[in-house]
Protein backbone atom coordinates (compact mmCIF):
# COMPACT_ATOMS: atom_id res chain seq x y z
CA UNK A 1 0.00 0.00 0.00
CA UNK A 2 2.93 2.08 0.42
CA UNK A 3 4.17 4.91 -2.70
CA UNK A 4 6.77 2.14 -3.34
CA UNK A 5 9.03 2.67 -6.63
CA UNK A 6 7.30 0.26 -8.99
CA UNK A 7 3.76 2.28 -7.99
CA UNK A 8 5.04 5.12 -8.93
CA UNK A 9 6.33 4.20 -12.23
CA UNK A 10 2.96 2.74 -13.18
CA UNK A 11 1.16 5.22 -12.03
CA UNK A 12 3.27 7.88 -14.23
CA UNK A 13 3.22 5.36 -17.34
CA UNK A 14 -0.44 5.55 -17.26
CA UNK A 15 -0.56 8.91 -16.83
CA UNK A 16 1.47 9.95 -19.71
CA UNK A 17 -0.44 8.12 -21.64
CA UNK A 18 -3.57 9.62 -20.75
CA UNK A 19 -1.95 12.98 -21.58
CA UNK A 20 -0.87 12.06 -24.66
CA UNK A 21 -4.09 10.65 -26.02
CA UNK A 22 -5.92 13.70 -24.34
CA UNK A 23 -3.47 15.88 -26.92
CA UNK A 24 -4.73 13.10 -29.97
CA UNK A 25 -8.39 13.35 -28.97
CA UNK A 26 -8.42 17.07 -29.14
CA UNK A 27 -6.05 17.28 -31.91
CA UNK A 28 -8.78 14.78 -34.64
CA UNK A 29 -11.83 15.82 -32.84
CA UNK A 30 -11.82 19.46 -33.04
CA UNK A 31 -11.21 18.66 -36.91
CA UNK A 32 -15.02 16.86 -37.23
CA UNK A 33 -17.39 19.26 -38.97
CA UNK A 34 -20.46 20.24 -36.93
CA UNK A 35 -22.38 18.26 -39.59
CA UNK A 36 -21.47 14.90 -38.67
CA UNK A 37 -21.58 15.88 -34.27
CA UNK A 38 -24.37 13.13 -34.15
CA UNK A 39 -22.50 10.53 -35.34
CA UNK A 40 -19.23 11.76 -33.97
CA UNK A 41 -21.08 11.45 -30.70
CA UNK A 42 -23.02 7.90 -31.29
CA UNK A 43 -19.37 6.36 -33.23
CA UNK A 44 -16.99 7.79 -29.93
CA UNK A 45 -19.77 6.33 -27.62
CA UNK A 46 -19.23 2.77 -29.39
CA UNK A 47 -15.45 2.80 -28.76
CA UNK A 48 -16.44 3.90 -25.30
CA UNK A 49 -17.72 0.33 -24.91
CA UNK A 50 -13.85 -0.82 -24.90
CA UNK A 51 -14.36 -1.78 -21.49
CA UNK A 52 -15.49 -4.62 -22.46
CA UNK A 53 -12.16 -5.84 -22.61
CA UNK A 54 -12.37 -5.80 -18.50
CA UNK A 55 -15.27 -7.42 -18.40
CA UNK A 56 -14.66 -10.07 -20.06
CA UNK A 57 -11.44 -11.14 -18.42
CA UNK A 58 -14.02 -10.95 -15.14
CA UNK A 59 -16.69 -13.23 -17.00
CA UNK A 60 -14.42 -15.81 -17.36
CA UNK A 61 -12.48 -15.89 -14.12
CA UNK A 62 -14.86 -18.78 -13.13
CA UNK A 63 -13.71 -17.68 -9.56
CA UNK A 64 -16.86 -17.32 -7.15
CA UNK A 65 -20.34 -16.74 -7.99
CA UNK A 66 -20.05 -12.77 -7.88
CA UNK A 67 -17.72 -12.64 -10.67
CA UNK A 68 -20.20 -14.60 -12.95
CA UNK A 69 -22.78 -12.73 -11.93
CA UNK A 70 -21.23 -9.14 -12.46
CA UNK A 71 -18.89 -10.26 -15.17
CA UNK A 72 -22.36 -11.56 -17.36
CA UNK A 73 -23.52 -7.81 -16.39
CA UNK A 74 -20.57 -6.33 -17.65
CA UNK A 75 -19.95 -7.65 -20.68
CA UNK A 76 -24.06 -7.69 -21.43
CA UNK A 77 -24.04 -3.48 -21.18
CA UNK A 78 -20.61 -3.26 -22.88
CA UNK A 79 -22.28 -5.33 -25.81
CA UNK A 80 -25.36 -3.22 -25.86
CA UNK A 81 -22.81 -0.42 -26.07
CA UNK A 82 -20.43 -1.90 -28.81
CA UNK A 83 -23.17 -3.07 -30.98
CA UNK A 84 -26.04 -0.16 -30.80
CA UNK A 85 -23.49 2.50 -31.41
CA UNK A 86 -21.68 1.16 -33.91
CA UNK A 87 -24.96 -0.01 -35.76
CA UNK A 88 -26.82 3.28 -35.13
CA UNK A 89 -23.44 5.10 -36.35
CA UNK A 90 -23.38 3.16 -39.53
CA UNK A 91 -26.93 4.05 -40.36
CA UNK A 92 -26.20 7.28 -39.86
CA UNK A 93 -23.80 8.02 -41.96
CA UNK A 94 -25.35 5.81 -44.80
CA UNK A 95 -27.64 8.60 -45.27
CA UNK A 96 -25.25 11.60 -45.80
CA UNK A 97 -25.47 11.66 -49.98
CA UNK A 98 -23.45 13.67 -52.11
CA UNK A 99 -26.06 15.90 -54.97
CA UNK B 1 1.92 16.21 -34.60
CA UNK B 2 -1.05 13.34 -34.48
CA UNK B 3 1.17 10.53 -35.52
CA UNK B 4 4.64 11.65 -33.60
CA UNK B 5 2.30 11.36 -30.74
CA UNK B 6 0.94 8.12 -31.69
CA UNK B 7 4.39 7.16 -32.22
CA UNK B 8 5.49 7.75 -29.00
CA UNK B 9 2.21 6.20 -27.46
CA UNK B 10 3.47 3.16 -29.72
CA UNK B 11 7.12 3.03 -28.01
CA UNK B 12 5.34 3.07 -24.65
CA UNK B 13 2.85 0.35 -24.97
CA UNK B 14 5.64 -1.68 -26.20
CA UNK B 15 8.18 -1.15 -24.13
CA UNK B 16 6.37 -0.34 -20.41
CA UNK B 17 5.92 -3.29 -18.48
CA UNK B 18 2.43 -2.74 -17.18
CA UNK B 19 1.10 -4.14 -14.07
CA UNK B 20 -1.37 -7.30 -15.27
CA UNK B 21 1.79 -8.58 -16.77
CA UNK B 22 3.71 -9.01 -13.92
CA UNK B 23 1.39 -10.72 -12.07
CA UNK B 24 0.54 -13.25 -15.46
CA UNK B 25 2.77 -16.34 -16.40
CA UNK B 26 2.43 -15.48 -19.91
CA UNK B 27 5.60 -15.67 -21.83
CA UNK B 28 7.00 -12.51 -22.55
CA UNK B 29 6.07 -13.31 -26.37
CA UNK B 30 2.39 -13.79 -25.74
CA UNK B 31 2.38 -10.92 -23.72
CA UNK B 32 3.85 -8.84 -25.94
CA UNK B 33 1.90 -9.88 -28.49
CA UNK B 34 -1.53 -9.18 -26.90
CA UNK B 35 -0.26 -5.72 -26.14
CA UNK B 36 0.53 -4.58 -29.30
CA UNK B 37 -2.98 -5.94 -30.68
CA UNK B 38 -4.45 -3.36 -27.74
CA UNK B 39 -2.44 -0.66 -29.74
CA UNK B 40 -3.59 -1.98 -32.68
CA UNK B 41 -7.46 -1.83 -31.77
CA UNK B 42 -6.59 1.94 -30.32
CA UNK B 43 -4.51 2.97 -33.70
CA UNK B 44 -7.80 1.91 -35.26
CA UNK B 45 -9.94 4.06 -33.15
CA UNK B 46 -7.93 7.05 -33.96
CA UNK B 47 -7.69 6.44 -37.16
CA UNK B 48 -11.62 5.67 -37.28
CA UNK B 49 -12.22 9.13 -35.52
CA UNK B 50 -10.16 11.00 -38.01
CA UNK B 51 -11.70 9.99 -40.96
CA UNK B 52 -14.93 11.54 -39.89
CA UNK B 53 -13.27 14.62 -40.65
CA UNK B 54 -15.59 14.48 -43.49
CA UNK B 55 -18.78 12.63 -44.89
CA UNK B 56 -16.85 10.82 -47.69
CA UNK B 57 -14.95 8.85 -45.55
CA UNK B 58 -16.68 9.03 -42.40
CA UNK B 59 -18.53 5.48 -42.83
CA UNK B 60 -15.35 3.13 -43.87
CA UNK B 61 -13.88 5.10 -40.51
CA UNK B 62 -16.32 3.88 -38.21
CA UNK B 63 -16.05 0.93 -39.70
CA UNK B 64 -12.42 0.30 -38.91
CA UNK B 65 -12.71 1.33 -35.84
CA UNK B 66 -15.57 -1.38 -35.01
CA UNK B 67 -12.53 -4.02 -36.00
CA UNK B 68 -10.77 -2.38 -33.75
CA UNK B 69 -13.33 -3.46 -31.25
CA UNK B 70 -13.34 -6.62 -32.73
CA UNK B 71 -9.75 -7.02 -32.80
CA UNK B 72 -10.03 -6.43 -28.97
CA UNK B 73 -12.60 -8.30 -28.00
CA UNK B 74 -10.93 -11.71 -29.53
CA UNK B 75 -7.34 -10.85 -27.99
CA UNK B 76 -9.03 -10.60 -24.52
CA UNK B 77 -10.63 -13.77 -25.03
CA UNK B 78 -6.45 -15.46 -25.35
CA UNK B 79 -5.84 -13.75 -21.47
CA UNK B 80 -5.05 -16.23 -19.50
CA UNK B 81 -7.16 -15.45 -16.64
CA UNK B 82 -10.13 -16.75 -18.51
CA UNK B 83 -11.11 -20.58 -17.44
CA UNK B 84 -14.64 -20.31 -18.80
CA UNK B 85 -16.58 -18.78 -21.71
CA UNK B 86 -20.32 -19.85 -21.07
CA UNK B 87 -20.31 -16.52 -19.06
CA UNK B 88 -18.74 -14.43 -21.28
CA UNK B 89 -20.57 -16.61 -24.30
CA UNK B 90 -23.93 -15.75 -22.42
CA UNK B 91 -23.35 -12.01 -21.80
CA UNK B 92 -22.20 -11.52 -25.87
CA UNK B 93 -25.67 -12.94 -26.77
CA UNK B 94 -27.84 -10.74 -24.87
CA UNK B 95 -25.96 -7.66 -25.04
CA UNK B 96 -25.25 -7.78 -28.49
CA UNK B 97 -29.16 -8.83 -29.12
CA UNK B 98 -30.45 -6.34 -27.24
CA UNK B 99 -27.51 -3.43 -28.85
CA UNK B 100 -28.45 -4.07 -31.99
CA UNK B 101 -32.40 -4.38 -31.85
CA UNK B 102 -32.64 -0.74 -30.27
CA UNK B 103 -30.18 0.49 -33.10
CA UNK B 104 -31.96 -0.48 -35.52
CA UNK B 105 -35.10 0.33 -34.52
CA UNK B 106 -34.90 3.75 -33.28
CA UNK B 107 -35.54 6.55 -35.14
CA UNK B 108 -33.66 9.50 -36.51
CA UNK B 109 -35.60 12.14 -34.33
CA UNK B 110 -35.02 9.47 -31.42
CA UNK B 111 -31.24 9.37 -31.31
CA UNK B 112 -30.57 12.19 -28.92
CA UNK B 113 -32.17 9.32 -26.25
CA UNK B 114 -30.53 6.44 -27.68
CA UNK B 115 -27.32 8.16 -27.77
CA UNK B 116 -27.78 9.03 -24.02
CA UNK B 117 -29.18 5.75 -23.33
CA UNK B 118 -26.11 3.58 -24.71
CA UNK B 119 -23.97 6.46 -23.13
CA UNK B 120 -25.58 5.07 -19.88
CA UNK B 121 -24.77 1.57 -20.82
CA UNK B 122 -21.19 1.82 -21.24
CA UNK B 123 -20.75 4.00 -17.95
CA UNK B 124 -22.66 1.32 -15.99
CA UNK B 125 -20.52 -1.56 -17.94
CA UNK B 126 -17.34 0.99 -16.33
CA UNK B 127 -18.23 0.76 -13.19
CA UNK B 128 -19.20 -3.06 -12.57
CA UNK B 129 -15.67 -3.67 -14.07
CA UNK B 130 -14.41 -1.62 -11.23
CA UNK B 131 -16.48 -3.10 -8.94
CA UNK B 132 -15.18 -6.82 -9.95
CA UNK B 133 -11.55 -6.24 -9.73
CA UNK B 134 -12.28 -4.04 -6.36
CA UNK B 135 -13.96 -8.02 -5.43
CA UNK B 136 -11.10 -9.74 -7.40
CA UNK B 137 -8.14 -7.38 -4.95
CA UNK B 138 -10.40 -8.27 -1.96
CA UNK B 139 -10.66 -12.03 -2.40
CA UNK B 140 -7.18 -12.62 -3.06
CA UNK B 141 -4.95 -12.70 0.27
CA UNK B 142 -1.99 -13.12 -1.80
CA UNK B 143 -1.81 -10.03 -3.38
CA UNK B 144 -1.93 -6.42 -1.96
CA UNK B 145 -3.57 -3.74 -4.62
CA UNK B 146 -2.04 -0.39 -5.15
CA UNK B 147 -3.07 2.97 -3.79
CA UNK B 148 -3.49 4.11 -7.43
CA UNK B 149 -5.56 0.90 -8.64
CA UNK B 150 -7.93 1.37 -5.77
CA UNK B 151 -8.45 5.30 -6.51
CA UNK B 152 -9.23 4.57 -9.61
CA UNK B 153 -11.58 1.91 -9.12
CA UNK B 154 -13.52 4.47 -6.55
CA UNK B 155 -13.66 7.11 -9.36
CA UNK B 156 -14.76 4.83 -12.50
CA UNK B 157 -17.56 3.75 -9.71
CA UNK B 158 -18.51 7.23 -9.45
CA UNK B 159 -18.03 8.51 -12.56
CA UNK B 160 -19.58 5.76 -14.06
CA UNK B 161 -22.78 5.25 -12.12
CA UNK B 162 -23.61 9.15 -12.10
CA UNK B 163 -23.22 8.31 -15.85
CA UNK B 164 -25.97 5.75 -15.97
CA UNK B 165 -28.34 7.55 -13.45
CA UNK B 166 -27.76 11.16 -15.44
CA UNK B 167 -28.28 9.31 -18.97
CA UNK B 168 -31.37 7.54 -17.73
CA UNK B 169 -32.61 11.20 -16.29
CA UNK B 170 -31.80 12.69 -19.75
CA UNK B 171 -33.45 10.07 -21.49
CA UNK B 172 -37.03 10.09 -19.24
CA UNK B 173 -36.66 14.01 -19.77
CA UNK B 174 -35.99 13.46 -23.82
CA UNK B 175 -39.04 11.05 -24.40
CA UNK B 176 -41.22 13.86 -22.87
CA UNK B 177 -41.72 11.19 -19.95
CA UNK B 178 -44.10 12.10 -17.26
CA UNK B 179 -43.95 11.18 -13.16
CA UNK B 180 -47.22 11.81 -11.52
CA UNK B 181 -48.06 14.38 -13.98
CA UNK B 182 -44.69 16.10 -13.96
CA UNK B 183 -43.27 16.66 -17.41
CA UNK B 184 -40.17 15.64 -16.32
CA UNK B 185 -38.49 17.68 -19.30
CA UNK B 186 -39.10 20.86 -17.07
CA UNK B 187 -36.13 21.76 -14.94
CA UNK B 188 -36.65 20.24 -11.23
CA UNK B 189 -35.37 22.93 -8.89
CA UNK B 190 -35.28 23.17 -5.25
CA UNK B 191 -33.47 24.77 -2.75
CA UNK B 192 -30.25 24.03 -1.02
CA UNK B 193 -30.23 21.94 -4.34
CA UNK B 194 -26.85 22.28 -5.58
CA UNK B 195 -25.00 22.26 -1.43
CA UNK B 196 -26.88 19.18 -1.55
CA UNK B 197 -24.79 17.73 -4.61
CA UNK B 198 -21.91 19.37 -3.27
CA UNK B 199 -22.21 17.27 -0.01
CA UNK B 200 -22.28 14.28 -2.27
CA UNK B 201 -19.60 15.12 -3.69
CA UNK B 202 -17.77 15.34 -0.65
CA UNK B 203 -18.99 12.21 1.05
CA UNK B 204 -17.94 10.21 -2.36
CA UNK B 205 -14.28 11.76 -1.36
CA UNK B 206 -14.74 10.01 1.62
CA UNK B 207 -15.97 6.61 0.77
CA UNK B 208 -12.84 6.60 -1.88
CA UNK B 209 -10.17 7.32 0.82
CA UNK B 210 -11.56 4.76 3.36
CA UNK B 211 -10.93 2.02 0.46
CA UNK B 212 -7.31 3.09 -0.14
CA UNK B 213 -7.01 2.91 3.85
CA UNK B 214 -9.00 -0.33 4.39
CA UNK B 215 -9.69 -2.13 1.22
CA UNK B 216 -10.16 -5.12 2.83
CA UNK B 217 -12.83 -3.77 4.88
CA UNK B 218 -14.70 -1.88 2.15
CA UNK B 219 -17.15 -3.40 0.43
CA UNK B 220 -19.79 -1.47 2.35
CA UNK B 221 -18.29 1.89 1.34
CA UNK B 222 -18.07 0.67 -2.25
CA UNK B 223 -21.88 0.06 -2.42
CA UNK B 224 -22.82 3.70 -0.18
CA UNK B 225 -20.46 4.88 -3.02
CA UNK B 226 -22.64 3.55 -5.92
CA UNK B 227 -25.21 4.70 -4.19
CA UNK B 228 -24.15 8.14 -3.70
CA UNK B 229 -23.19 8.18 -7.26
CA UNK B 230 -26.74 7.12 -8.18
CA UNK B 231 -28.32 9.69 -6.72
CA UNK B 232 -25.92 12.70 -7.90
CA UNK B 233 -26.33 11.63 -11.43
CA UNK B 234 -30.16 12.24 -11.17
CA UNK B 235 -29.75 14.92 -9.20
CA UNK B 236 -27.39 16.40 -11.34
CA UNK B 237 -28.97 16.45 -14.73
CA UNK B 238 -32.69 16.86 -12.82
CA UNK B 239 -32.45 20.86 -12.93
CA UNK B 240 -31.78 21.43 -16.32
CA UNK B 241 -34.40 21.62 -18.56
CA UNK B 242 -35.32 20.29 -22.32
CA UNK B 243 -33.96 22.57 -24.27
CA UNK B 244 -30.26 22.51 -22.80
CA UNK B 245 -30.03 18.53 -23.25
CA UNK B 246 -27.58 19.11 -26.05
CA UNK B 247 -24.75 20.01 -23.39
CA UNK B 248 -26.30 17.26 -21.08
CA UNK B 249 -25.73 14.72 -23.51
CA UNK B 250 -22.34 15.88 -24.73
CA UNK B 251 -21.33 16.08 -21.09
CA UNK B 252 -22.17 12.65 -20.24
CA UNK B 253 -20.96 11.15 -23.42
CA UNK B 254 -17.42 12.96 -21.82
CA UNK B 255 -18.49 11.01 -18.52
CA UNK B 256 -18.84 7.56 -20.27
CA UNK B 257 -15.45 7.80 -21.59
CA UNK B 258 -13.77 9.40 -18.15
CA UNK B 259 -15.27 6.12 -16.61
CA UNK B 260 -13.51 3.88 -19.25
CA UNK B 261 -10.00 5.85 -18.87
CA UNK B 262 -10.30 5.44 -14.99
CA UNK B 263 -11.09 1.50 -15.82
CA UNK B 264 -7.99 1.69 -17.65
CA UNK B 265 -5.96 2.95 -14.76
CA UNK B 266 -7.51 0.60 -12.47
CA UNK B 267 -6.44 -2.63 -14.97
CA UNK B 268 -3.16 -1.13 -16.16
CA UNK B 269 -4.61 -1.31 -19.35
CA UNK B 270 -3.50 0.85 -22.02
CA UNK B 271 -6.02 0.38 -24.33
CA UNK B 272 -8.34 1.90 -22.18
CA UNK B 273 -6.95 4.94 -21.38
CA UNK B 274 -5.98 5.82 -24.71
CA UNK B 275 -9.84 4.85 -25.80
CA UNK B 276 -11.61 6.65 -23.01
CA UNK B 277 -9.63 9.60 -22.99
CA UNK B 278 -10.18 10.20 -26.89
CA UNK B 279 -14.12 9.81 -25.64
CA UNK B 280 -13.71 12.33 -22.81
CA UNK B 281 -11.62 14.87 -25.64
CA UNK B 282 -14.91 14.43 -27.51
CA UNK B 283 -17.28 15.05 -25.25
CA UNK B 284 -15.29 18.02 -23.78
CA UNK B 285 -14.80 19.75 -27.04
CA UNK B 286 -18.38 19.38 -27.90
CA UNK B 287 -19.74 20.14 -24.15
CA UNK B 288 -18.06 23.66 -25.18
CA UNK B 289 -19.53 23.83 -28.40
CA UNK B 290 -22.72 23.92 -27.55
CA UNK B 291 -22.38 26.07 -24.47
CA UNK B 292 -20.22 29.18 -27.19
CA UNK B 293 -23.18 28.08 -29.18
CA UNK B 294 -25.93 29.43 -26.42
CA UNK B 295 -23.21 32.09 -24.95
CA UNK B 296 -23.44 30.09 -21.26
CA UNK B 297 -21.06 28.91 -19.05
CA UNK B 298 -21.34 25.62 -18.70
CA UNK B 299 -21.73 26.12 -14.78
CA UNK B 300 -24.60 28.35 -16.17
CA UNK B 301 -26.06 25.51 -17.70
CA UNK B 302 -25.33 23.11 -15.09
CA UNK B 303 -27.16 25.34 -12.22
CA UNK B 304 -30.06 24.68 -14.28
CA UNK B 305 -33.80 26.56 -13.82
CA UNK B 306 -32.90 27.28 -17.96
CA UNK B 307 -35.56 26.54 -20.76
CA UNK B 308 -39.10 25.78 -19.15
CA UNK B 309 -41.10 25.06 -22.49
CA UNK B 310 -43.79 27.41 -23.66
CA UNK B 311 -46.87 26.27 -22.97
CA UNK B 312 -50.73 27.94 -23.32
CA UNK B 313 -52.54 28.39 -26.75
CA UNK B 314 -50.62 31.28 -27.77
CA UNK B 315 -51.92 33.85 -29.89
CA UNK B 316 -51.42 35.00 -33.04
CA UNK B 317 -52.19 38.68 -32.49
CA UNK B 318 -49.10 40.93 -32.27
CA UNK B 319 -48.36 42.64 -28.68
CA UNK B 320 -49.59 45.82 -28.83
CA UNK B 321 -48.87 48.46 -31.13
CA UNK B 322 -46.52 46.13 -33.27
CA UNK B 323 -47.47 44.67 -36.57
CA UNK B 324 -47.24 41.30 -38.13
CA UNK B 325 -47.75 40.62 -41.37
CA UNK B 326 -48.96 37.37 -42.53
CA UNK B 327 -48.99 35.47 -45.99
CA UNK B 328 -50.91 32.36 -46.80
CA UNK B 329 -48.97 29.53 -49.05
CA UNK B 330 -49.66 30.96 -52.43
CA UNK B 331 -48.35 33.93 -52.18
CA UNK B 332 -45.52 32.54 -50.22
CA UNK B 333 -44.76 29.89 -53.20
CA UNK B 334 -44.72 33.08 -55.78
CA UNK B 335 -42.32 34.77 -53.69
CA UNK B 336 -40.07 32.14 -53.16
CA UNK B 337 -40.22 31.40 -57.65
CA UNK B 338 -38.91 34.79 -58.17
CA UNK B 339 -36.07 34.36 -55.85
CA UNK B 340 -32.79 33.28 -56.51
CA UNK B 341 -31.29 32.48 -53.81
CA UNK B 342 -33.30 30.56 -50.58
CA UNK B 343 -31.39 30.13 -47.21
CA UNK B 344 -33.57 27.66 -45.19
CA UNK B 345 -33.34 27.50 -40.99
CA UNK B 346 -34.51 24.98 -39.30
CA UNK B 347 -35.15 24.47 -35.54
CA UNK B 348 -36.15 21.88 -33.34
CA UNK B 349 -39.97 22.80 -34.35
CA UNK B 350 -39.15 21.24 -37.12
CA UNK B 351 -38.23 17.97 -36.08
CA UNK B 352 -41.64 18.15 -33.91
CA UNK B 353 -43.73 18.86 -36.68
CA UNK B 354 -41.84 16.14 -38.70
CA UNK B 355 -41.56 18.50 -41.54
CA UNK B 356 -38.22 17.58 -42.81
CA UNK B 357 -39.44 15.62 -45.43
CA UNK B 358 -41.71 18.28 -46.73
CA UNK B 359 -39.02 20.38 -46.31
CA UNK B 360 -36.75 18.82 -48.35
CA UNK B 361 -39.53 18.17 -51.13
CA UNK B 362 -40.13 22.16 -51.46
CA UNK B 363 -36.60 22.66 -51.78
CA UNK B 364 -36.06 20.09 -54.36
CA UNK B 365 -39.02 21.54 -56.59
CA UNK B 366 -36.96 24.50 -55.84
CA UNK B 367 -33.73 23.78 -57.19
CA UNK B 368 -35.87 22.12 -60.57
CA UNK B 369 -36.72 25.76 -60.97
CA UNK B 370 -33.15 27.13 -60.45
CA UNK B 371 -33.61 28.83 -57.25
CA UNK B 372 -30.00 27.91 -54.90
CA UNK B 373 -31.31 26.35 -51.66
CA UNK B 374 -28.97 26.16 -48.63
CA UNK B 375 -29.35 25.36 -44.88
CA UNK B 376 -28.29 27.31 -42.28
CA UNK B 377 -27.87 24.72 -38.88
CA UNK B 378 -27.36 26.38 -35.45
CA UNK B 379 -25.55 23.87 -33.92
CA UNK B 380 -28.00 23.84 -30.52
CA UNK B 381 -30.79 23.15 -33.73
CA UNK B 382 -32.51 19.64 -32.59
CA UNK B 383 -31.72 17.90 -28.95
CA UNK B 384 -28.00 16.92 -29.66
CA UNK B 385 -25.06 18.25 -31.31
CA UNK B 386 -25.84 17.80 -35.29
CA UNK B 387 -28.39 16.35 -34.95
CA UNK B 388 -30.50 18.32 -37.21
CA UNK B 389 -28.31 17.40 -39.98
CA UNK B 390 -29.21 13.78 -39.44
CA UNK B 391 -32.84 14.67 -39.88
CA UNK B 392 -31.94 16.17 -42.94
CA UNK B 393 -29.89 13.75 -44.24
CA UNK B 394 -32.24 11.28 -43.86
CA UNK B 395 -34.74 13.64 -45.53
CA UNK B 396 -32.08 13.11 -48.47
CA UNK B 397 -30.52 16.92 -48.22
CA UNK B 398 -27.25 16.32 -49.50
CA UNK B 399 -24.90 17.35 -47.79
CA UNK B 400 -23.22 20.19 -50.04
CA UNK B 401 -26.00 22.33 -48.59
CA UNK B 402 -26.01 22.43 -45.12
CA UNK B 403 -24.16 25.14 -43.58
CA UNK B 404 -23.31 26.38 -39.99
CA UNK B 405 -23.37 29.79 -38.86
CA UNK B 406 -20.68 30.70 -41.88
CA UNK B 407 -23.53 31.54 -43.98
CA UNK B 408 -23.77 34.53 -42.42
CA UNK B 409 -21.36 36.25 -44.19
CA UNK B 410 -23.88 36.33 -47.61
CA UNK B 411 -27.01 36.92 -45.78
CA UNK B 412 -27.18 40.44 -47.80
CA UNK B 413 -26.79 38.39 -51.05
CA UNK B 414 -29.77 36.06 -50.32
CA UNK B 415 -33.24 37.25 -51.34
CA UNK B 416 -35.74 35.06 -49.02
CA UNK B 417 -34.95 33.09 -45.45
CA UNK B 418 -37.55 30.53 -44.37
CA UNK B 419 -37.62 30.39 -40.58
CA UNK B 420 -39.27 26.89 -39.55
CA UNK B 421 -39.80 25.99 -35.91
CA UNK B 422 -36.75 27.63 -35.18
CA UNK B 423 -36.95 31.13 -33.23
CA UNK B 424 -34.02 32.22 -30.34
CA UNK B 425 -31.10 31.32 -33.41
CA UNK B 426 -32.61 33.63 -35.12
CA UNK B 427 -33.75 36.56 -32.53
CA UNK B 428 -31.62 40.16 -33.88
CA UNK B 429 -32.14 40.87 -29.80
CA UNK B 430 -29.00 38.73 -29.24
CA UNK B 431 -26.65 40.98 -31.47
CA UNK B 432 -28.70 44.23 -31.14
CA UNK B 433 -30.00 44.65 -27.44
CA UNK B 434 -27.59 44.16 -24.33
CA UNK B 435 -29.16 43.73 -21.89
CA UNK B 436 -31.24 40.61 -22.93
CA UNK B 437 -30.85 37.57 -21.75
CA UNK B 438 -30.08 35.81 -24.64
CA UNK B 439 -27.33 38.52 -25.75
CA UNK B 440 -24.29 37.66 -27.41
CA UNK B 441 -25.07 34.06 -28.65
CA UNK B 442 -24.44 33.36 -31.94
CA UNK B 443 -27.64 34.16 -34.43
CA UNK B 444 -28.20 33.25 -38.16
CA UNK B 445 -28.83 37.04 -39.20
CA UNK B 446 -31.26 36.45 -41.15
CA UNK B 447 -33.35 39.83 -40.71
CA UNK B 448 -30.59 41.11 -43.06
CA UNK B 449 -32.19 39.52 -46.51
CA UNK B 450 -34.40 41.22 -48.41
CA UNK B 451 -37.54 38.58 -47.54
CA UNK B 452 -37.91 36.43 -44.31
CA UNK B 453 -40.35 34.02 -43.89
CA UNK B 454 -41.04 32.29 -40.28
CA UNK B 455 -43.63 29.40 -40.50
CA UNK B 456 -44.90 29.49 -36.64
CA UNK B 457 -47.58 28.26 -34.83
CA UNK B 458 -48.12 31.61 -33.18
CA UNK B 459 -46.26 34.18 -31.85
CA UNK B 460 -45.12 32.20 -29.00
CA UNK B 461 -42.21 33.10 -27.39
CA UNK B 462 -38.77 30.25 -27.42
CA UNK B 463 -37.44 28.38 -25.15
CA UNK B 464 -35.41 31.14 -23.68
CA UNK B 465 -39.69 32.61 -23.29
CA UNK B 466 -38.11 36.21 -25.11
CA UNK B 467 -39.58 38.10 -27.54
CA UNK B 468 -38.59 38.11 -31.00
CA UNK B 469 -38.35 41.38 -33.07
CA UNK B 470 -37.36 39.46 -35.91
CA UNK B 471 -41.45 39.26 -36.18
CA UNK B 472 -42.58 42.61 -36.44
CA UNK B 473 -39.51 43.66 -39.12
CA UNK B 474 -40.55 45.42 -42.45
CA UNK B 475 -38.64 42.52 -44.40
CA UNK B 476 -40.89 39.72 -42.17
CA UNK B 477 -43.70 37.82 -43.05
CA UNK B 478 -45.32 35.27 -41.14
CA UNK B 479 -46.89 31.92 -42.13
CA UNK B 480 -49.11 30.53 -39.46
CA UNK B 481 -50.00 27.55 -39.38
CA UNK B 482 -48.10 23.97 -38.72
CA UNK B 483 -44.95 23.79 -40.44
CA UNK B 484 -45.48 20.79 -41.88
CA UNK B 485 -48.76 21.77 -43.63
CA UNK B 486 -47.86 25.01 -44.77
CA UNK B 487 -44.65 23.50 -46.34
CA UNK B 488 -46.60 20.70 -48.31
CA UNK B 489 -49.16 23.17 -49.62
CA UNK B 490 -46.39 26.04 -50.89
CA UNK B 491 -45.04 22.64 -53.05
CA UNK B 492 -48.30 22.14 -54.25
CA UNK B 493 -48.42 25.50 -55.12
CA UNK B 494 -45.14 25.64 -56.46
CA UNK B 495 -45.80 22.26 -59.02
CA UNK B 496 -48.95 23.98 -60.24
CA UNK B 497 -46.96 26.82 -61.53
Amino acid sequence: MLLAESVIELFTNNFVVFVLAMFIGFEIISKVPPILHTPLMSGSNAISGITIVGALVIAGLHHAWWSEFFGFLAVTFAMINVVGGYTVTDRMLAMFKRR
Amino acid sequence: MDWSCAALLAQHAASAPGAAAVEQELTAVTRLAINLSYLLSAALFIFGLKMLAHPRTARIGNRLSAFGMLIAIVVTLGDRHIVSYWTIIAGIIAGGTIGAILAVRVKMTGMPQMVGLLNGFGGLASAVVAFGEFLWSAADPSKTPRIDTLVSIGLSVLIGTVTFTGSLTAFAKLEGLKFRGIVLSNPFVFPFQHWLNVGLLLLTVLMITFVTRNYEHALWAVILLYLIAAALGVLVVMPIGGADMPVVISLLNSYSGLAAMTTGFALDNYCLIITGSLVGASGIILTKIMCDAMNRSLLNVVAGGFGQEASGPGSTQAATGLTVRKMDAEEAAMVLEAAQSVVIVPGYGMAVAQAQHSVAEMAALLEKKGVNVRYGIHPVAGRMPGHMNVLLAEANVPYEQLYDLSINDEMPQIDVAIVIGANDVVNPAARDEPGNPIYGMPIFEVDKCKTVMVSKRSLNPGFAGIENPLFYKENTVMLFGDAKKMVTEISQQLKGH
